[in-house]
């Protein structure tokens, strides 16, 4: 932690970290403390005085089935984007990693989405599938599929979690390449000697060996699922049809900057923050020591 | 390779460029969109090759009126305003990461570990679940619509100090030792020792970090209300939402190309950076 040689006290480590320790005070712990107390509180219908209720606007979120289904949809949501690019980003590493030269070059060519903000991810995607234009739609016509994610709630969230899947794919090819290519080469070429092919070998021996990788992706893609979610869903669906694509993360912003329900809004923001607090916890504790080797 | 087997081989290539075609395709499709005229681009179906209109496009989009019958700054200024805001996020994130790392490593003063860990509790807050208070934060300093505004609440991240933390610890300690005899005080042993030794993790984290800046899309939104303030990630919103009564295709999709060309630019020109800047801030 700290260094066995070390400079003496003075005033200059203060100084040192003073910018990063405002900065964080300001906006960081200020802010999370006042939502932590507003979320105690409710105001009144004009905005003028609020009133101190205890844990009155957690109840009503207890209680709420809008809330509820959010909260699934959330889940559901999360768990088939980290699914599909992950499973995608394996398959690709996996094939990539049997490459000997030419795996920088297709690396080259499947990094480009990580660059592209969630927000622009998801026009592409919602231009591909324009009801009157798109290209996508247009071959799904021909197999019969009307396609309109502006009416058809099923669509609309098939569409935010291929455009969120796709962006997050670059992200966890990278990382399963590079725990792929750290695996000794003695390792594949005993299993190979004793008649392993390459199916077998992949499921066998690469695919337990790289498991702390997918612990680590599977956390990491659930977070970005959850969170970064918000800029696909706002510019692309704005939560609808109906409220089919609202996930909590755009629920907080809508409730709370659309909707003016302060308290309530902050509520759902103090169960966000201890959900990723759990997150955090769990990729800490949890997957670092109990992964299976 | 183990053994030498001619039909996984060509599999694995088939597997390998399917897998590159459903990547690219959204971006080629965008490509493909911004280089046709407004009427080619209102007609199913839509082009699968390049046309010639790329530079009249382009010319429009930039230095034109942008979409007909919205209110937006021209692209030029968004990709100003763009890349000021992704410059001041990744160049203040390093620096003040850069000296809190260095206070925390190498001096010994009383509530260390308390400033260790209030930093450390930024790691686990994004900014989605505070914006509410945030926001009142920054109205009340008088930030809105300020390039200050869009960085300086972005800047506190714990990431890059934990990073320059796990930089300095590897760094031996015989390096300070002979500093010291030779005279060094913490800060010329900071800028002619520990600088130019984490030269490539500085260079690293900047590419993270420039298209973590680059990429904001909600607090931009929230923050900033003059259209002469916007950025050109959030600006593809309006048009989107434009594109409902007007479709001019063709200038939105220049208008997302010239989104993603800086970010993407980064990552390819410096990709070995890139991929060790990635691994070693996430892990």
């Amino acid at each position: 932690m700290l260094k066995r040689v070390h400079f003496p006290s003075s005033p200059l480590p203060y100084l040192l970290v003073a910018p990063q320790l405002a900065i964080t005070l300001i906006f960081f712990i200020w802010p999370a403390s006042q939502a932590m107390y507003q979320s105690f509180l409710i105001e009144d219908a004009f905005g003028l005085g609020s009133e101190f209720v205890w844990f009155e606007n957690f109840q009503v979120l207890w209680e709420d089935s809008h809330y509820h289904a959010a909260f699934w949809r959330t889940a559901v949501f999360s768990v088939l984007v980290a699914a599909l690019s992950m499973g995608f980003a394996l398959i690709l590493a996996g094939f990539a990693q049997r490459v000997v030269r030419g795996a920088m070059f297709y690396r080259t060519l499947l990094i480009w989405p990580y660059a592209i903000a969630p927000v622009l991810a998801g026009a592409l995607w919602v231009f591909m599938f324009n009801p009157t234009l798109g290209i996508l739609t247009y071959f799904l016509k021909h197999l019969g599929i009307t396609w309109n994610h502006y009416l058809n709630g099923g669509q609309a969230m098939t569409l935010v979690i291929l455009a969120a899947a796709w962006k997050q794919v670059a992200y966890n090819f990278l990382f399963y390449l590079a725990a792929m290519q750290s695996i000794p080469n003695s390792v594949i070429e005993a299993a190979a000697i004793d008649g392993a092919g390459p199916g077998r070998r992949f499921w066998t021996i690469i695919f337990p060996l790289i498991s702390p990788t997918t612990f680590f992706l599977l956390v990491i893609n659930m977070v970005y699922a959850f969170f970064e979610t918000f800029g696909i869903i706002h510019a692309v669906t704005q939560g609808g049809p109906g409220s089919s694509t609202t996930i909590l993360v755009y629920k907080v912003f809508n409730d709370g900057f659309v909707g003016l329900d302060l308290g309530g809004s902050a509520a759902q923001s103090v169960i966000l923050m201890v959900l990723v607090i759990a997150m955090t916890v769990v990729q800490f504790r949890y997957v670092e020591r109990k992964v299976e080797y | 390779m183990v053994e030498n087997r001619p039909l996984a081989n060509f599999i694995t290539h088939l597997v390998l460029v399917l897998g590159v075609i459903a990547i690219a395709l959204p971006i080629w499709i965008t490509f493909v969109a911004a280089t046709h005229d407004e009427i080619r681009m209102a007609q199913a179906p839509l082009p699968l090759w390049p046309g010639n209109q790329l530079w009249i496009n382009l010319k429009q989009t930039l230095f034109g009126t942008g979409l007909s019958g919205t209110e937006t700054a021209p692209v030029w200024l968004m990709l100003f305003n763009s890349l000021s805001m992704a410059l001041m996020i990744s160049l203040g994130k390093i620096a003040i990461s850069l000296l809190s790392a260095f206070a925390i490593v190498y001096f010994k003063f009383p509530f260390r570990m308390t400033c260790f860990w209030m930093i450390f509790i930024t790691l686990m807050l994004p900014v989605e679940v505070r914006i509410l208070p945030t926001f009142e934060v920054v109205a009340n300093l008088g930030m809105l619509n300020s390039y200050w505004g869009l960085s300086i609440p972005l800047i506190a991240s714990a990431t890059a100090t934990f990073m320059f933390r796990q930089v300095f610890l590897t760094v031996p300690d015989e390096m300070l030792e002979s500093a010291r005899i030779d005279g060094a005080g913490p800060m010329r042993f900071f800028w002619d020792i520990l600088l130019p030794l984490s030269r490539t993790n500085i260079a690293a984290l900047f590419v993270i970090l420039f298209i973590f800046g680059w990429n904001q899309y909600l607090w931009p939104l929230l923050i900033t209300t003059d259209t002469s303030m916007t950025t050109i990630v959030m600006s593809i919103k309006q048009m989107l939402e434009a594109a409902e009564q007007s479709p001019q295709w063709n200038i939105i999709m220049t208008t997302a190309l010239l989104a993603m060309i800086p970010p993407i630019f980064v990552v390819i020109s410096m990709q070995k950076l890139f991929v060790q800047g990635l691994t070693e801030t996430d892990k």
